[in-house]
């Protein structure tokens, strides 16, 4: 997704008033940009408090600042930065935070974003952007470029199915029909799970839903027309219970009166084991790999 | 009101302009009830210069130590940008005008601050934006001592200097006191205008009292520029001069009618230099 990125980006380089601002990383990822960028790539340094505020004051002066980083450092240790210089400011500063989840695997807790958006949509004019497939990124990438407030979008790691056309991008997209539950998640995650849920026989293969945008809005009438038919609903996501999706959804389908006979909700659970591994290892922890959600969907 | 444009120094003109702009300050404290008020008189000589004798139509300014509100307020009644009755608001219910500056309603603040360690990055900011977008001006920004205290100062102090912002001046209120103690006492940073040349900074240190002497450093066009500007806190009222007490507590009537009394007195004396 990070190469996706780079080139979508690069093709924006000619717009005068993009600046992009990293803290210290990009290594074999965002060299084509630095080039396209010149003095307007500006390589920030391990000091992250100081880039956010800086991409306030360059928002400030009408210019586009981009700031980039491994997600938790750019969303949790400047996060008073983020609150107070770009959001109570309403100013269109972009986060890119790399890594979404467990994306960083084995590096460890420092290294995982399992809070960023809940915390982020906290504030003020905040939105959250989550692609799940690279082609995601490469839409996203000139709608942020005009958007008029504070941004996080959280990268990861692409994981569309070989050889399946990815659906035209929308918010909320429909990836699979099935006559079992709903399934509604966020992120690369789903796009990892599908062929597993493909496979299922049509009478337990749930709906799938994708949502690659928050705080959710426009809930697609046909998304609430299968949640009030089936009454049955398995949210995913590789973020933590509280202030995540599930929450987000819950909250949406309540106020909007739709009642559920089953409501399960799988996500990022920390550290189960107290042991680390690949992305795919903490996903399975957590419940959150193809085979334990195929499970749940079978008993929901 | 004074009314007049700023960019014309005389010192007969600063002298009174500082003092009527001191009295304003204890008013306006005594009458909110509130406190704030030494960090407030170590600091105003800087705004009042910066004002009306600095700060030109391109230049911004960021006020970091923003618990010096109170005084960066006055110094705008001073310029006719806020009126009394915005003054008698202060700190009230309602009002535009809160303890640390406001999100909106005064155009001449362009960032809110009170969380210290933010200013000098959104200085920096403002004055990497000027450069990128090759616009005229200059960029200040008003820092405490103790503030120095905090991580985010020294990070944008490593990016303003490598970044070379000669256009970018950031004075420190030094008046030696901080939140819970004198700054020897809680993290000793003596000296700072040290460790600023040792930055790589041009750095000045002046009398933070002194009119002239600051607006003379302001002139300097060396950049980027560091202004140690040494100063007391509750400067100008002999029982709240470096006290802590005073970061924190209201005026009761004895001790405001004694404050304007000394106010009062000092401009006499100066008048007759």
């Amino acid at each position: 997704m990070r190469q996706a990125f780079c080139n979508g980006l690069v093709q924006q380089a000619f717009l005068p008033n993009f600046v992009f601002l990293t803290g210290d990383l990009g290594f074999k990822a965002l060299e084509p940009l630095q080039d396209a960028m010149g003095s307007r790539f500006i390589n920030a340094g391990v000091s992250e408090q100081n880039m956010v505020s800086v991409a306030a004051g360059l928002a400030r002066s009408g210019l586009r600042p981009w700031t980039y980083s491994i997600a938790p450092f750019l969303y949790a240790r400047p996060f008073e930065q983020i609150r107070n210089d770009v959001c109570f400011h309403h100013l269109p500063v972009i986060l890119v935070g790399n890594g979404g989840g467990y994306g960083y695997g084995v590096m460890g807790s420092s290294h995982h974003a399992l809070e960023d958006y809940g915390c982020l949509l906290t504030l003020p004019h905040m939105r959250a952007f989550v692609p799940a497939f690279d082609s995601d990124v490469s839409t996203m990438i000139p709608e942020l470029m005009q958007c008029d407030g504070p941004v996080y979008l959280r990268l990861g790691l692409s994981e569309e199915p070989k050889g399946w056309p990815v659906p035209e991008y929308a918010p909320w997209r429909k990836l699979l029909s099935g006559n079992g539950s709903v399934l509604a998640g966020v992120g690369p995650l789903v796009g990892g799970m599908l062929t597993a849920l493909a496979e299922l026989k049509e009478e337990v293969r749930p709906e799938v839903w994708l949502v690659t945008e928050l705080p959710i809005a426009d809930v697609p009438a046909a998304f609430m027309e299968s949640v009030r038919r089936t009454r049955r609903l398995l949210v995913v996501e590789e973020h933590t219970v509280h202030g995540g999706f599930g929450q987000m959804l819950a909250h949406h389908l309540t106020a909007a009166g739709a009642s559920l006979d089953s409501f399960t909700h799988k996500h990022a659970l920390g550290y189960v084991s107290g042991l680390y591994g690949s992305q795919k290892f903490h996903r399975a922890e957590c419940g959150l790999d193809a085979a334990s959600i195929v499970a749940a969907v079978s008993v929901q | 009101m004074d009314g007049r444009p700023p960019g014309v120094f005389e010192l007969a003109d600063a002298t009174g302009l500082v003092q009527r702009a001191k009295l304003r300050l204890l008013e306006m404290h005594y009458q909110s009830k509130v406190g704030h008020i030494g960090g407030n008189l170590s600091a105003l000589d800087t705004l009042i210069s910066l004002y009306h004798f600095c700060l030109g139509p391109n230049d911004k300014f960021v006020l970091s130590k923003g618990h010096s509100a109170g005084a960066l307020y006055v110094t705008l009644w001073t310029m006719g940008l806020l009126s009394d009755e915005d003054l008698r608001r202060f700190h009230g219910e309602g009002t535009r005008l809160s303890g640390h500056p406001p999100l909106s309603g005064i155009a001449e603040v362009i960032f809110a601050t009170g969380s210290l360690g933010h200013g000098l990055s959104l200085a920096a900011g403002l004055a990497l934006g000027k450069k990128l977008l090759q616009e005229s001006g200059r960029v200040f920004c008003l820092m405490s001592d103790g503030e120095w205290n905090e991580g985010s100062c020294w990070e944008a102090l490593i990016f303003l200097a490598h970044q070379k912002l000669d256009n970018l001046t950031f004075i420190v209120d030094l008046n030696g006191m901080q939140g819970f103690g004198s700054t020897k006492q809680v993290a000793n940073l003596d000296s700072l205008a040290d460790k600023f040349r040792a930055f790589g900074l041009a750095t000045l240190e002046i009398d933070g009292h002194d009119v002239p002497s600051i607006c003379s450093a302001l002139a300097s066009r060396q950049g980027p520029l560091a202004i140690v500007a040494n100063t007391k806190k509750g400067c100008g009222v002999s029982f709240m001069e470096n006290q802590m007490a005073w970061h924190y507590l209201p005026m009761s009537d004895e001790q405001y009618q004694q404050a304007v009394r000394e106010v009062v007195e000092c401009g006499k004396l100066s008048a007759t230099v």
